[in-house]
């Protein structure tokens, strides 16, 4: 079981979050100028990551606030957690 | 008493406790502190079950955890324990044990036939037989897994009760021997928090069997001190009869505590076992080593066990497992065996081992003793029944490749085997760190950490007592360090053993002609033999995680602890590579079997684990007889049936009721959120796919909420109650969905809004009453509402007193009738309620349930998000595009309502349907076809969403989902059911009652 830290918590138990998908899909501000295949791919679209992840996590049976997450999908290690709007850990390509 | 086979002195039982014990039926007796496998072997019965697929007759092979044989259905019916380990059941007063997969009993065996014809039952046998004909399996099958398996599964409800436990601490010990302990003291010395696990009833591990020393003194006495120095310990947590079974990420363990197991029934109060979640700052693995058996002709008989097992017998629990010994080895640490049955009065006729000289202090002392010791010797067969008689002992060359000279019997009840040790490395392995294969000492060892974790000790491969001590000590103070402790504790002494090195002897050869030699077994549980591993391999099966499956080996409940290293060596030998390019199987958790009770804790049923949600108004229902039905977690009442109804007459008779009169239904169950914030609007214009901006405060409307993929998710009606206040209806099951979806936009794509949701669906008691007399009910209980239809519009909302209690009303309908949604603070529910059927009753009011509702809402062609759409139909398949703004620059979902598949024109749409019998109800999930003769496969072209016989219709209606339904109007198509029916339907617009509307404009 991971141990996540809650930028607005602290650590805790996977158990009380919820997963909540790749990080850093910005929606498209004027969706109706998007061609089908754009389109497609902010709505389809995944990485698929092997190595460095940035996802977003829910602290659902807690704060309920959402958070991102770089996470390596080899190795299950977490680099760090921040805050929507925040910049992630430094130097990691992801 | 008998115990015939106890010894006179010694051992850790207690001699002044007796107690009775029942196995198959016959009471024997034994002592406290024994096991259930000791208590056994102290009255001479060494055979205890018959072998999986053989049906041969096996015995006691081990002490511990590795026990593939003496595996027990403990107790009856409730209480009943199926495949419990013999070697690990603490014995209690009046226990209840039997052999499992024997039929019709131990002794005599229909099944042992199966021996017999064990030629014809390779490995893949099952698969290769059975399976072809391929509709024949399914009776082959009833019949196989009677003759094999092992436990019976309980058939009534465990009534026992099991707990979970949280815990952080510094340092987790996993395993109480000597190395354990001493790690545990030099990093609870430094005041780290530490918790010790083991898994036996005493700390000590193999060393309660031994008669080493540490520091001097009896290694016994050691224990006892350092377990009292433990427990004085304010920040040490003991935690005896407690396996650490699984490691996961982030050096997060769980440890099942067995509480009561070894309790006579009547003694056992409180929680059966409790499992820990334990996350450690630092992991040391203290977890030690098992023996494993030889590989030779008939090794399976009982009276055959692993010498290791019968030092601890004897010196453990006083126990002679045999009058006559033979030792066969590999190496030196049986010879100790030899030492140890000579103590106890046994007679050792020899010790054969497979290396061409011992010459160590032990072996001097065997020697010494008078014990023939036969170097460059091989155990190359056995005789006997139920119990060993002789073994036959030949030369072995030195490579270990053949045998040869004479056949020498030697007449035995007991045969020691000691194929080497291999380290506990479940753990460790699961915890990510590859174990790798260490040639020289021939056992696989852990491989480097990846988590803050160190094995110690045998478990590390470290087998010397002196070199256990330092590696412990060094675990113990590095983990206490890490934490930030200063430690510095000095290793405990004990003499330096001098020892020759092993011989690996993965299958000891057979003078017989290959493929005429008796079975040679690797996994006695699962009766894999060598020769079936030779079989695999030739027939192609080269990955060691292959092998395993296509033979079983390393399956069941011991998982191969003592066998599937000689399986390995094996398959390296005839692959003609070494082991370490074979490799291990995966270990997995669990390490030993773990109960679906201890698992499921406390979080069972409808209290703790789908926790049931009653309404306020839910007392009033049970009391009038209402049936009920799930909807999420809800309990909602379905129908109200009166004496002698079913829920057809009672259905009809609500709907009826309803549409003359009032009816009146617990909407309480409804989603309800209330977004608040200067940019609410802008935030439902969003969320929604209408327009929200202009509603006027005291307003309502009905609203689609789409995926971002264009689906419709989720429905209701919004009120706006003032310009920065909305009021949210979502489904019943779709609220904490849409909750958490709306959280998710405003958090992560729109921070910038200022919106607050809150979500106040247990906040409000909800009654809808609804029909042509629900104005006069409700009026008569609300004060300060004008209730005319030019004050109180259809779509409006107001606020009223109820007494002294203020309510809201909303009049909105979901049957089509003249309805008002009458809400009051949830503790006022069922007072609400009573006050409306009172009012209600000059009207004859008709409580009814969710049947009826979906009854009234079909006949006006209402929608149910979940029924009539699946996640793939879009508001325009619903036929409702009206409810899609065309105006507004975006909403979730917007784009993709021009992708070409969504915007495709014959599209699944949702149509009536009208049965060709009036009485015939089409069953919901009905696939649809043009042409019911139409050769196979037959096209389909839709399903039946919802479907109800209408009362006040007089037919039975139907929606349904149709490709181009819309431009099918008047078209026939037909339902063929599984019972060979095949009803004819025709497409209609899905509006059955009321088709103007009137009914709701009043």
């Amino acid at each position: 079981m991971l141990l996540i830290e809650c930028p607005w918590c602290g650590e805790r138990d996977e158990s009380e979050f919820s997963y909540a998908g790749e990080a850093h899909i910005a929606r498209p501000l004027e969706t109706e100028k998007l061609s089908d295949e754009e389109w497609a791919n902010y709505l389809f679209l995944r990485k698929n990551t092997k190595g460095l992840h940035r996802e977003q996590w829910n602290h659902a049976a807690g704060c309920r606030r959402y958070f991102n997450v770089e996470r390596n999908t080899v190795s299950y290690k977490i680099s760090g957690s921040y805050k929507i709007g925040e910049q992630g850990p430094v130097g990691d390509e992801t | 008493m008998s115990q015939s086979f106890r010894i006179a002195h010694g051992g850790r039982i207690d001699r002044d406790n007796q107690l009775k014990f029942s196995f198959n039926g016959k009471t024997y007796t034994g002592q406290a502190g024994d096991t259930l496998a000791s208590a056994l072997l102290a009255n001479g019965i060494h055979m205890v079950g018959r072998s999986w697929k053989y049906h041969r007759p096996r015995g006691i092979l081990s002490a511990g955890a590795e026990e593939p044989n003496a595996i027990f259905q403990l107790e009856k019916g409730e209480k009943t324990i199926p495949n419990a380990r013999a070697t690990q059941v603490e014995l209690y007063d009046d226990l209840d044990a039997s052999s499992v997969n024997c039929w019709p009993s131990l002794d005599f065996d229909l099944l042992s036939i199966n021996s017999k014809v064990s030629r014809m039952l390779p490995a893949g046998f099952y698969y290769k037989t059975f399976m072809w004909p391929k509709s024949m399996w399914m009776k082959y099958e009833h019949i196989i897994r009677k003759a094999s398996g092992l436990g019976k599964s309980p058939e009534v409800n465990d009534t026992d009760r099991y707990e979970h436990s949280h815990r952080h601490c510094d340092v987790l010990v996993a395993g109480g021997g000597v190395a354990g302990l001493t790690a545990a003291l030099a990093a609870g010395r430094a005041g780290a928090r530490v918790i010790l696990v083991d898994e036996q009833s005493e700390f000590g591990g193999m060393a309660l069997s031994s008669h080493d020393k540490i520091d001097g003194q009896p290694v016994s006495e050691w224990i006892q001190a350092a377990v009292a120095e433990l427990q004085e310990m304010p920040e040490v947590m003991l935690l005896p009869r407690s396996t650490a079974y699984g490691y996961h990420d982030y050096n997060f363990l769980t440890i099942n505590q067995r509480l009561t197991d070894h309790l006579a029934l009547h003694k056992r109060k409180g929680g059966r076992e409790k499992l820990w979640h334990i996350r450690a700052h630092q992991v040391v693995l203290a977890t030690g080593a098992m023996e494993r058996p030889l590989v030779h002709s008939n090794n399976d008989r009982p009276g055959i066990m692993l010498a290791s097992a019968v030092s601890t017998y004897v010196n453990r629990y006083a126990v002679k497992p045999g009058e006559r010994a033979v030792i066969f080895t590999n190496n030196d640490s049986a010879y100790q065996t030899a030492l140890d049955l000579n103590a106890a009065g046994a007679q050792v006729i020899a010790v054969v081992d497979a290396r061409s000289q011992s010459s160590s202090e032990l072996a001097k002392m065997v020697r010494s003793a008078g014990i023939e010791v036969m170097n460059s010797s091989a155990v190359v067969d056995t005789t006997g029944g139920k119990r060993l008689q002789s073994v036959q002992v030949m030369s072995l060359s030195s490579d270990g490749q053949s045998v040869s000279g004479q056949r020498r019997t030697l007449s035995c009840d007991l045969l020691a085997v000691s194929g080497g040790w291999s380290p506990v490395v479940h753990l460790s392995s699961q915890s990510g760190a590859k174990a790798v294969w260490n040639e020289e000492a021939a056992m696989f060892i852990p491989g480097k950490p990846v988590q803050s974790q160190a094995s110690i000790g045998s478990a590390n491969g470290t087998l010397e007592l002196k070199h256990s001590l330092i590696e412990a000590v060094d675990a113990g103070n590095a983990a206490a360090r890490a934490c930030g402790f200063e430690s510095s504790m000095k290793a405990p002494q004990s003499d330096a053993v001098d020892s020759d090195p092993i011989m690996p002897l993965w299958l000891v050869p057979s003078d017989k002609e290959k493929g005429r030699e008796p079975k040679a077994f690797i996994d006695l549980q699962n009766d894999v033999g060598s020769a079936d591993i030779e079989l695999a391999a030739r027939e192609g099966f080269h990955s060691v995680e292959h092998v395993k499956r296509y033979t079983a080996m390393g399956f069941g409940t011991d998982q191969g602890k003592t066998g599937n290293i000689n399986g390995m060596g094996i398959l390296a030998k005839t692959l003609n590579q070494t082991i370490a390019e074979t490799g291990t199987t995966t270990y997995r958790p669990n390490y030993t079997p773990v109960t679906f009770g201890s698992m499921a804790g406390q979080n069972l049923g409808s209290r703790l684990f789908d926790p049931a949600r009653k309404t306020a108004m839910h007392g009033w229902h049970e009391e009038n007889s209402a049936e009920f039905e799930d909807v999420g977690q809800w309990k909602r009442p379905w129908y109200y049936p009166k004496a002698g109804e079913t829920i057809h007459d009672a259905v009809n008779r609500e709907c009826l009721a309803t549409r003359n009169s009032v009816g009146i239904l617990d909407a309480s169950t409804l989603g309800k959120i209330e977004v608040k914030g200067k940019d609410s609007a802008k935030f439902l214009e969003m969320m929604y796919t209408n327009n929200w901006m202009k509603l006027p405060v005291g307003m309502a409307r009905y609203g689609f909420m789409l995926g971002e993929d264009g689906m419709v998710m989720d429905d209701g009606v919004t009120i706006r109650l003032a310009e920065d206040h909305f009021y949210m209806h979502t489904t019943s099951g779709g609220a904490a969905g849409v909750m958490s979806s709306m959280e998710r936009w405003l958090q992560t794509e729109w921070p910038e809004m200022e919106v607050f949701l809150t979500s106040v669906t247990d906040h409000w008691a909800t009654a809808a009453v609804v029909g042509p007399n629900s104005r006069k009910v409700v009026s008569a209980i609300c004060d300060g509402i004008d209730f005319s239809a030019e004050a109180f519009p259809f779509m409006a909302s107001r606020v009223g007193k109820i007494g002294e209690l203020e309510c809201r009303v909303n009049r909105i309908s979901f049957s089509g009738e003249l309805a008002y949604e009458v809400n009051l603070p949830a503790n006022f529910g069922r007072f609400m309620w009573e006050k409306l059927m009172e009012a209600g009753s000059q009207y004859d009011i008709t409580p009814y349930g969710t049947e009826t509702m979906h009854v009234l809402r079909a006949e006006k062609g209402y929608v149910i998000v979940g029924q009539d759409t699946d996640g793939s139909v879009t508001v325009d398949d619903l036929g409702m595009s009206w409810a899609v703004s065309k105006t507004k620059a975006d909403f979730l979902g917007k784009r993709s309502l021009s992708r070409p598949d969504t915007a495709r024109k014959d599209r699944k749409q949702l149509v009536g349907l009208l049965t060709e019998l009036p009485d015939s109800v089409l069953p919901e999930g009905a696939q649809l076809v043009n042409d019911p003769g139409a050769a196979t496969p037959v096209p389909m072209v839709g399903h039946v969403s919802s479907s109800y016989y209408s009362a006040c219709c007089g037919h039975s209606i139907a929606m349904a989902l149709v490709k181009n339904g819309r431009q099918r109007m008047g078209e026939t198509v037909y339902a063929p059911l599984s019972d060979g029916r095949v009803l004819k339907a025709t497409i209609t617009k899905p509006l059955f009652y009321d088709k103007e509307g009137a009914k709701s404009n009043v």
